[in-house]
């Protein structure tokens, strides 16, 4: 192998390394921010003062929550196959 | 039945996952995200999804003629997009042109937003996040009407995934009555928690 060409193959491993780890940053940095919203609005998440709350409050107000949950949603069905499927290539 | 503000949480969080798809696919390239199949179906899949989520919702949730108007031709406009592109990451649609099914999905929702809504900007937090949802999905709908031009277009692609992040993040800042930077009128209700 040429040593121009490794270095072109070199940089580009690199690249797609790169690219991998925001990919995989995307889901922790979605979670992170419902987090920091239920910190600085601690009233959506209704599960932190149930008391007189009904059904749907307990279950569809949790607005931050969703936040998190679609992080972590992504993170594990899309983001990690994605960043395997880089490395694999 | 869930508040009608607990339903746009929901699909806030149906456009978060949009957005989070669309900057996926364009941090990796079509070639990667094309490597397992069913990765190719997830964006247009949800998209169809929600168009067909939107049935529900005109159906339960409006109150005047015009309000289920514009929460059908929201459903029907959805689908189609979500159908288009569905066709096309299956391989049975080929033209590129059937990505202005996603453009005009745009521009009939951002009309619909702001024909619909009969308040002026200000009159509660509510008329405000149409206003603003109505013409931020106009404007954006340039990203993926430049995308029918030039599918590899990545400014398109980013702008168009930032257009679905800002749906989410004024979905999820509605409420059903709220004051928006102190202002409410008060014909809008009480307001609550």
């Amino acid at each position: 192998m040429s040593a121009e060409f490794a270095h072109a193959r070199h940089e580009r491993t690199i690249e797609r390394s790169l690219r991998a780890r925001a990919v995989l940053a995307l889901g922790p940095a979605t979670m992170l921010g419902g987090v920091l919203w239920a910190v600085v609005q601690p009233y959506r998440i209704t599960l932190l003062h149930p008391f007189g709350q009904g059904f749907w409050w307990l279950v569809g107000g949790e607005s931050p929550l969703y936040v998190v949950l679609a992080g972590l949603v992504f993170w594990r069905v899309v983001a990690i196959p994605l960043a395997e499927d880089m490395d694999a290539l | 039945m869930p508040r009608a503000e607990m339903v746009h949480w929901w699909f806030a969080s149906g456009f978060l996952m949009l957005g989070l798809l669309a900057v996926a696919r364009l941090l990796v390239g079509e070639e990667v995200w094309a490597m397992r199949p069913w990765r190719r179906y997830l964006l247009p899949g949800l998209m169809f999804l929600m168009g067909v989520l939107l049935w529900p919702v005109m159906t339960f949730y409006t109150n005047s003629t015009i309000h289920m108007i514009a929460h059908g031709s929201w459903a029907q406009v959805l689908m189609l997009a979500g159908g288009a592109e569905l066709g096309l990451a299956s391989g049975k649609l080929r033209s590129q042109w059937w990505r202005l099914c996603t453009a005009l999905t745009m521009v009939v929702s951002g009309v619909a937003f702001l024909v619909h809504e009969q308040q002026h900007w200000l009159f509660a937090r509510a008329a405000f996040l149409h206003h603003v949802l109505g013409w931020t999905l106009l404007v954006g709908a340039v990203f993926p009407l430049t995308q029918a031009f030039r599918p590899r277009s990545r400014a398109a692609a980013l702008g168009f995934a930032s257009v679905l992040f800002a749906i989410s993040f004024l979905l999820f800042a509605d409420r059903d009555t709220a004051a928006i930077f102190g202002h409410l009128s008060p014909y809008a209700g009480v307001p609550h928690r």
